[in-house]
């Protein structure tokens, strides 16, 4: 078994503890008491930390040295047995999001749009900013990050492999292509924090979707009508492990003329949806959560919740549209801006 | 029979019956009869049991089979998404295998007759087809844009003439250019194929596709939604592929080029939806689109609409085999009666069968006093003539 | 027969008459197992003096009557088993008047659930009734008849407990009254009179012909939701079940377990669904659910799976033809059920034994149950699908429909809406004076033993 990437020793010379002092859920007295909780962590020592976790990824972005904080987390719940959820609750979701084995050959051209698990949001590759597009969907291309969520580094280990070679042998190994769009923070953070971090090696180049539309946007440069509106944007957990796509979906914004305003929970201090402590069986959190952002959201005098994460949608839509904001997916809101 | 091997594969259920909000029945023939037999799921069941010899046919089998309106509910509703959309196809099959058996209803028997002679149902000579636009300035279609197809109802039938007049009117106004077919052009064939007579309708289809190709057609208006399902989705099979759309399609985005001078007098306006152009064309919106174009009264939707509107009973050659009449719920009878609960005092409607059926049922129901039934059309030119 | 027939057409009419060869044979029959079996004749009644009429023709000549609403049992009781005539109510389902301030409706004998959901979401949106899960043509009074149960099963217990009050047509053609409209003109309860409503609850149809009806509605919320709950062991079930239930927040309670799709097999759901006015009240009673069952979740056994919102949706939608869709299961049209009405204590043996039995049969099943009242008993079903056309396949069922029929009497509950063969066996078991009695009664009201002969003989 692959183990994390980890130095030890460069947590025993930190002087700030960022990964949990920063943390927005678990509250320390002082970095002492962080030290420890950490110390016994790295040592795979019983800490509340390891049952207090929201799994929120947040830790992972504010390590300053990239000594991956989060995945061994995970890691360390699993050993100790520490499941955030009920059994059954894990044990359906592996069952329910299994690769089914259905795949077959297909013919794609780039750009090749990884749209992982979700079918139904295959209707967004259309129009203009995807000219071309060949989609691949289905569990048997399933990013598989959503188990650190669960304590299931294990399930990570023997399923994402799995995944790529599926990537690779259905579609891009035939078809010469080396470039695959992520549509989804998820599967970007899979391929190139998570599996560099587990020692698993992926063939192809993987491209954030951020980065994909950006490069578009500049083609289609004509074809923008800014939209001049303010949004609030609702930064997804997966986006802690690859912080530097945010300020390229800055960039978008700018050029479609959406004004991201400033909120308390956007960026390094981004909150959770309330989607995960739902299956964590922590809803009066999840409400709180929920209610935190949209307050926040309607602070801002924001006319947009944008999402880039389906989760996060499907967590918040109505409570944000019951509320006034019109929700909406990065590559809609782009779209509108082509006038599609 | 094409299609047995789905027989058994209906459960029953009876979602056919209803319409998706359950207010009423909308199975046509469920609802003019309430035997179980006349339901979908009774034809299924009883198509499956003749062809397992449980059943030998008989009159009343024929009476079951002919009887379904082709109104397309049972495809909307049905619970089954796995043959749901082969529903009327398998009822087509049954009666197609019937009319093997040559023990079909007398009605059905003599349409097709005339059909077979005619190229009408009227049993009408062809050069009189075109009779309604004698006194109009129509020209035949020659290099215009459109063709205006006219059905047999509209060619033949009083009532439906003067609904092809008052399209004419209508689509000069706006300025569409349009020619008509000369008399030589038979039935669309719409309710010949419902009935199962699949070989007519071929020759009947194959004649007006002659036709059309003859004349350089490439885009036509139809009068009746029942033409607009023949040539739009039956045609292709048989090498005529046009553009094809309904009047109400065409006229839909030109009401602005319309002086509409007088408000109409009434209060209360309802739509009824032809099942040609709802269901089976998926078209709710355009005749609305119309009616929002005038002011001056309210308009409000019966229980059943849209995808769930009650057939007028006329459906599937039944406006000519009259196998659904005679009881007080027949559904165009029904169907009046919906319209006055709704408060309505003018239902409307875009086809000249659903308008003569629905006309007719006002009388027999005794409320033509409280309800007018108007074609679109009429509604519409009524509404452009000084007051 | 012939001069029955035109003395009937007399009565409801020349067109609500059929002794036609396609009529006898569709209506010998449900969806289930049982073998047909051929009516002289279909009547379609249209009042509830058109019932009395044909029921005097009928004693006076001995034919037997066999009343049927939806005609959706699937167990075979509105077959004609002794020939006669089959009386299909549907002709008469209007809904006759709604009492939002005392929460009852009073509706024709033949009304479908259907229309009377219809009604009171345009005309009394703050109302609604328990809907079974039977698709929207099957009717109230039949559904009553046979103690059914619904979505508000919880609140309100078995439908025959949300009956107020009726008007029964005897087998002698009296027209009678349970219930206070027997005293008053409102139909608002059974209570305070000797209630002879019974002797139609339960009875299949061999006691008399309900045409009129009085059931209590219930306010409908304005916010709904639904809680899953999922568990690996059945052996939890009734604690978990005691619990949920004991907050009395609930309207409905259905645990389910189906080997398909793949990924549910060998777990047990339940769905909990509740409403309320205001959002601040739907929290409320979600934490109260959830605070129940809180030993289960902290140890982690089992706990509440997050539903997306269009699933949501899909469990939330009533009735669903997602039930109706089982019997294309194996592409073949059919699957009947053996509801086992039981003692919630039972809930591991009545799964183990379902398990077994599909297992041993090699039937395609589902299992589930629906909650009725605050944990006072539960309907455990036991549904297989079958392909009608073929008899192998239909043999299976039968064979595994029987033998859960054994089962459930084995582990002392009983089968719901009994066809033929499981009658026989209830009665086998049943207090031989409770038996006498039944005898007793039904020799009273129904003397030239016309009605629905054959059922609990």
């Amino acid at each position: 078994m692959n183990t994390i990437q980890f130095d030890p020793a460069i947590c025993a010379q930190c002087e700030t503890v960022d990964c949990l002092m920063r943390c927005q859920y678990i509250a320390f007295t002082d970095v002492d008491e962080a030290k420890t909780e950490k110390l016994a962590i790295n040592e795979g020592r019983g800490s509340r930390v390891l049952e207090e976790c929201l799994t929120c990824y947040a830790c992972q972005e504010y390590c300053p040295n990239g000594n991956n904080p989060f995945y061994l987390l995970v890691e360390r719940q699993e050993e100790q047995g520490l499941l955030p959820a009920p059994r059954p609750i894990v044990n359906e979701q592996l069952k329910m999001m299994a690769p089914r084995g259905r795949i077959t050959k297909e013919t794609v051209c780039p750009p090749v749009v990884n749209m992982c698990a979700f079918p139904m949001l295959t209707g967004c590759v259309r129009g203009k900013l995807f000219e071309n597009a060949s989609v691949i969907v289905g569990t048997d291309i399933f990013c598989n990050i959503m188990w650190l969520h669960f304590a299931k580094n294990s399930t990570i280990r023997q399923r994402v492999p799995r995944m790529i070679d599926n990537i690779m042998d259905h579609y891009l190994k035939d078809a010469g292509i080396e470039e695959m769009i992520c549509f989804h923070d998820e599967c970007y953070g899979t391929y190139t924090s998570l599996a560099p971090a587990y020692g698993i090696e992926v063939p192809f180049k993987p491209v954030h979707l951020f980065d994909y539309i950006d490069r578009r946007l500049d083609d289609l440069a004509d074809h923008i009508t800014p939209l001049n509106v303010n949004i609030a944007y609702q930064r997804p957990c997966s986006n802690r492990l690859i912080p530097e796509t945010d300020t390229i979906l800055d960039r978008i914004f700018e050029k479609i003329g959406a004004n991201r305003v400033p909120r308390s929970y956007d960026r390094d201090t981004a909150l959770c949806c309330g989607g995960v402590p739902r299956a964590q069986q922590r809803d009066d959190l999840a409400d709180e959560l929920v209610e935190a952002n949209i307050n926040d959201m309607l602070a801002v005098g924001a006319t947009y919740c944008v999402f880039n994460c389906p989760f996060c949608m499907a967590t918040l839509a109505d409570e944000v549209a019951e509320n006034g904001l019109r929700p909406i997916l990065v590559s809609d809101l782009v779209q509108k801006a082509l006038g599609r | 029979m094409k299609h047995e091997d789905i027989l058994h594969r209906c459960f029953r259920c009876g979602y056919c019956k209803l319409p998706s909000n359950y207010t009423d029945i909308t199975c046509p023939a469920y609802l003019a009869t309430r035997f179980e037999t006349f339901s979908p799921g009774g034809r299924m069941w009883l198509l499956r049991a003749w062809l397992n010899n449980d059943l030998t046919v008989s009159d009343r089998f024929a009476e079951i089979m002919f009887s379904c309106a082709a109104c397309g509910n049972c495809v909307e509703q049905c619970a089954f998404p796995g043959f749901k959309d082969l529903l009327l196809e398998v009822f087509n099959a049954g009666r197609e295998a019937l009319l093997d058996t040559g023990r079909v209803p007398p009605s059905v028997r003599d349409y097709l007759t005339c059909m077979q002679h005619h190229g009408n149902p009227y049993g009408k000579p062809g050069k009189q087809r075109n009779q309604w636009a004698a006194d109009l300035d129509v020209p035949e279609f020659s290099n215009q844009e459109y063709l205006f197809f006219v059905d047999d109802v509209g060619g033949y039938d009083s009532r439906g003439r003067e609904i092809a007049r008052s399209v004419t009117g209508l689509l000069k106004q706006v300025g569409i250019s349009f020619g008509i077919l000369p008399p030589e052009a038979v039935s669309d064939g719409n309710d010949v194929r419902a009935m199962g007579e699949t070989p007519l309708f071929e020759e009947l289809a194959k004649k007006n596709i002659e036709l059309f190709t003859r004349h350089g057609v490439n885009k036509i208006i139809t009068l009746s939604p029942h033409s607009l399902n023949a040539i739009k989705n039956l045609y292709p099979e048989f090498g005529g592929a046009y553009m094809v759309v309904h009047y109400t399609q065409v006229l839909a985005f030109s009401m602005g080029n319309l002086p509409i001078r007088q408000k109409p007098k009434i209060g209360c306006v309802t739509f009824h939806d032809p099942c040609y152009l709802g269901r089976h064309n998926k078209d709710y919106q355009s005749c609305r689109m119309m009616l929002s174009a005038i002011p001056g009264f309210t308009i409000v939707e019966m229980d059943r609409n849209r995808q769930n509107a009650l057939c007028c009973g006329g459906g599937g050659g039944n406006f000519f085999t009259d196998l659904l009449a005679g009881d007080t719920d027949a559904p165009a009878r029904s169907r009046v009666r919906e319209a006055v609960a709704a408060g309505a005092d003018t239902l409307i409607t875009a086809c000249p069968q659903c308008a003569i059926m629905l006309g007719d049922a006002t009388k027999t129901e005794g409320l033509d006093n409280r309800l007018q039934v108007k074609e679109i059309s009429e509604f519409i030119g009524a509404c452009l003539t000084d007051a | 027969m012939k001069n029955l027939i035109d003395r009937l057409k007399k009565i409801v009419g020349d067109r609500h008459v059929s002794a036609h060869p396609e009529e006898q044979y569709l209506y010998a029959m449900d969806q289930g197992t049982m073998p047909p079996a051929r009516p002289d004749a279909v009547v379609l009644p249209g009042s509830t003096q058109e019932v009395s009429e044909i029921m005097k023709l009928a004693n006076a000549h001995g034919v037997p009557v066999v009343p049927m609403g939806g005609g959706l049992v699937l167990s075979g009781l509105t077959r004609a088993l002794n020939g006669g005539l089959i009386l299909d109510m549907k002709r008469m389902n209007r809904i006759l008047s709604v009492n939002p301030k005392s929460r009852y409706a009073v509706v024709e004998g033949g009304a479908s659930q259907g229309m009377l959901q219809a009604h009171l979401k345009k005309h009394h949106p703050e109302l609604k009734h328990s809907m079974p899960d039977a698709p929207p043509i099957a009717t109230l009074a039949g559904n009553v008849c046979i103690h059914g149960s619904g979505h508000l099963s919880v609140l309100g217990g078995f439908h025959s407990d949300m009956l107020t009050g009726m008007e029964v047509v005897l087998p002698t053609g009296e027209i009678i009254r349970t219930g206070s409209c027997s005293v008053s003109p409102d139909w608002f309860a059974r209570a305070p009179l000797p209630d002879v409503s019974g002797l139609f609850l339960g009875w299949s149809g061999t006691t008399g012909i309900v045409t009129k009806l009085g059931i209590k509605l219930f306010p409908r919320y304005r916010y709904n939701d639904i809680l899953l709950f999922v568990a690996e062991t059945a052996d939890i079930m009734p604690d978990v079940i005691s619990r949920l239930t004991a907050v009395q927040v609930a309207e409905d309670m259905t645990p389910w377990i189906t080997p398909k799709p793949e990924w549910a097999k060998g777990f047990l759901h339940i769905n909990i669904a509740y409403g309320a006015h205001t959002k601040r009240e739907l929290t409320f009673k979600r934490n109260l659910l959830q605070m129940s069952v809180r030993p289960y979740i902290d140890s982690k056994t089992a706990g509440f799976l997050p539903l997306p919102p269009p699933q949501k949706g899909r469990f939330m939608n009533i009735p669903s033809p997602d039930l109706a869709r089982f019997a294309d299961v194996r592409k073949g049209g059919g699957f009947e059920y053996v509801g086992a009405i039981m003692a919630i204590e039972h809930f591991q043996e009545a799964y183990e034994a379902g398990l077994e039995i599909a297992e041993r049969t090699g039937v395609s099943y589902s299992m589930g149950a629906r909650i009725i009242g605050a944990g006072h008993a539960m309907m455990f079903f036991y549904a297989y699908a079958f392909n009608r056309a073929d008899p192998e396949d239909m043999e299976r069922a039968q064979k595994a429909l029987e033998e859960t029929n054994a089962v459930t009497l084995a582990i002392g509950g009983i089968p719901w809406k009994a066809e033929l063969p499981a009658q026989k066996q209830i009665l086998e078991k049943m207090h031989p004076e409770t038996v006498a009695l039944m005898n007793r009664i039904r020799e009273t009201l129904d003397p030239n033993h016309i009605m629905n002969p054959g059922n609990w003989e």
